[in-house]
């Protein structure tokens, strides 16, 4: 299967110890061998073009003039930086991220106390929760930006008894509105993946503790704050992670719902909208580079926040 | 402690109507004519209950200039889909074996590196992905998708796996050698039947997101040739922007939801075993 050869010169370092046998240097090699195929391919398809980003983002390039390009330095990122455009975006995003995680944790671990404690149908229900899961984001976005619709949707005629719900409600109309319909579809579609994580890490509890600080006469709140969310934090930490970032590269809810009308524009969206619609490599490649570092710096936020080795969660040694 | 009080059972039903009534009210608006959204139709069910959004899509209808590209966009969705899950699943079976079972040099920064591509904001690579696939003649192609698909389906994959192949039982290798099988018997009737279920997970997991992927989609391609759904459902607005055919966009999302529904219906167990197996102490 694999051609690629790792260079010689690494696998035959000169014997450190004593332990390095000839069996430890053949499996020390075959291992490379092995994830050579999938290393190579991960950095063909994401290292590559992201330091070609890098590199396009120091130039004013547009492909419709390929050969007016220019090297600006910093110039790029001065402009995008100095652009309330950017900020705006950027604080869009940010919301939605806070919001729909947030939103989701607490339905999420509801849901996951649910489905941890049922005795009946819990095939029926895990069918039901994945299909959320697995059905397509834009068929998502399609199906909540038709329930918001106002002519075609049900929510202000079912919800009209709610203050701020009308019969004439015009859900895109203006920004609140249009981000609150953004963010349900978004809410519906990821719940049932922050509910499975959590149910995981809730089965992990043994139900002798549980039961014992009951002996102890904990109540129901503390039994829930002090005993069993303590001893979940590794599959908290995992779902938030994993759901935060995702959060943050929100694209198809708001290119279908909006299309980033109503400044619902996310950070994706911008970057997208600079590279693909107005071939603006040069500025585009900038805001991707601004992406990738938010998003770096968000997760060692949540790593630092949550103060939870990955590698410990994962029992990976 | 585990007893189905009221609130289980309330739960239970928040739970059902939570999942199933955005899947209802799509399949209720797919039944409606297009006649009847244009006016507007804000009743949960259609009025007046037709198959003629089916028959335009799947070309069951003499005029065939709608179901041409949704079907063009479904075999594409496809071939690519399956094809980068077939890719991803063999090169991360590999790694996954090393990373379970090998002691090898680098294995950690493996890991990391197939961390912080999952975490990768994908959106941020079209830009230059665009720029090279039109140098290398990859743009509006089928390969053009299944490369980024396959690698970015690499780390879930990898991730599943060796947490899969962490728990198999390899002794049981020798122990058949012992017995008096071969190598290649040990590996066949052994190692593989215990593997399989955790191949077909990471096959699934990756199956969906190819299924889901939209950006890539929308920025990588132009025409039919290799448009898959999701991006051929974001261009079919008919011909009045601020009138979408609701019931046409309703019918084709009932279609490409319905692998989604057959496969979860059959794999449910396998998929929330993959989902969760890198996220606990396992």
């Amino acid at each position: 299967m694999t051609t690629t050869v790792i260079p010689e010169g690494k696998l035959t370092s000169p014997p450190q110890k004593h332990v390095n046998s000839d069996r430890l240097v053949a499996e020390n090699r075959l291992g490379r061998r092995l994830v050579a195929p999938a290393v190579i391919m991960m950095l063909l398809v994401t290292a590559y073009p992201m330091i070609q980003a890098l590199y396009l983002s120091l130039y004013r390039y547009r492909l419709t003039a390929p050969d007016d390009k220019t090297f600006v330095g910093l110039g790029n990122y001065a402009t995008i930086l100095t652009d309330s455009l950017f900020w705006k975006d950027t604080l869009n995003t940010v919301i939605i991220m806070v919001v729909t995680v947030a939103v989701e944790l607490v339905i999420g671990f509801a849901f996951a106390m649910v489905m941890h404690r049922i005795i009946f149908a819990r095939g029926l229900m895990r069918t039901s929760i994945l299909i959320p899961y697995g059905i397509i984001t834009v068929v998502s976005a399609f199906a909540w930006q038709f329930i918001f619709s106002i002519n075609n949707g049900w929510v202000n005629s079912w919800f009209d008894w709610l203050p701020g719900i009308s019969a004439t409600t015009n859900w895109y109309g203006d920004h609140w509105h249009a981000m609150f319909a953004i963010m349900v579809s978004e809410i519906w579609k990821t719940t049932p993946f922050m509910a499975l994580l959590l149910l995981a890490g809730l089965s992990q509890i043994s139900e002798d503790m549980i039961e014992a600080a009951k002996v102890d006469g904990a109540t129901a709140t503390q039994r829930l704050f002090k005993v069993i969310l303590p001893n979940m934090k590794a599959a908290i930490m995992v779902a938030v992670l994993f759901r935060a970032l995702d959060a943050f590269r929100i694209f198809d809810n708001i290119f279908i719902m909006t299309r980033g009308a109503q400044n619902t524009e996310s950070s994706s969206f911008l970057s997208y909208r600079q590279s693909i619609e107005q071939m603006q490599l040069g500025l585009g490649s900038a805001l991707s580079v601004l992406l990738f570092l938010t998003v770096l710096l968000l997760a060692w936020l949540i790593v630092k926040t949550f103060r939870v080795d990955l590698s410990t969660a994962r029992g990976e040694g | 402690m585990k007893k189905s009080t009221v609130g289980t059972w309330i739960g239970f039903i928040v739970i059902m109507i939570w999942c199933l009534l955005p899947v209802a009210w799509i399949v209720s608006l797919s039944f409606k004519s297009l006649a009847e959204t244009t006016v507007g139709s804000p009743q949960f069910l259609p009025k007046d209950p037709t198959l003629e959004n089916y028959k335009v899509l799947l070309g069951m209808t003499p005029d065939k200039s709608s179901s041409q590209d949704f079907l063009a966009s479904l075999r594409n969705s496809f071939g690519i889909a399956l094809i980068a899950t077939f890719l991803a699943v063999v090169m991360a079976t590999l790694a996954a074996y090393a990373i379970a079972r090998l002691e090898f040099k680098g294995k950690r920064l493996v890991l990391s590196m197939a961390l912080a591509i999952a975490m990768f904001p994908v959106v941020a690579l079209v830009g230059p992905l665009f720029d090279m696939w039109r140098t290398l003649h990859l743009f509006n192609t089928w390969p053009g998708l299944i490369i980024p698909y396959m690698t970015f389906t690499l780390p879930l994959a990898i991730w599943t796996l060796s947490a899969f192949f962490r728990e198999i039982p390899w002794e049981m290798e020798q122990a058949a050698q012992v017995d008096g099988a071969t190598s290649w018997q040990a590996f066949r009737k052994v190692i593989v039947p215990l593997a399989a279920p955790g191949v077909f997970t990471a096959a699934i997991l990756t199956f969906f997101f190819a299924w889901n992927e939209f950006v890539l989609a929308l920025s990588l391609t132009s025409t039919t040739a290799s448009r898959t759904v999701p991006a051929q459902m974001s261009f079919f607005v008919g011909p009045d922007p601020f009138n979408p055919p609701y019931s046409q966009l309703a019918t084709a999302s009932v279609i490409v939801t319905i692998p989604v529904v057959i496969i979860v219906l059959l794999f449910q167990r396998k998929i929330v075993a993959g989902l969760t197996s890198g996220a606990v102490k396992g």
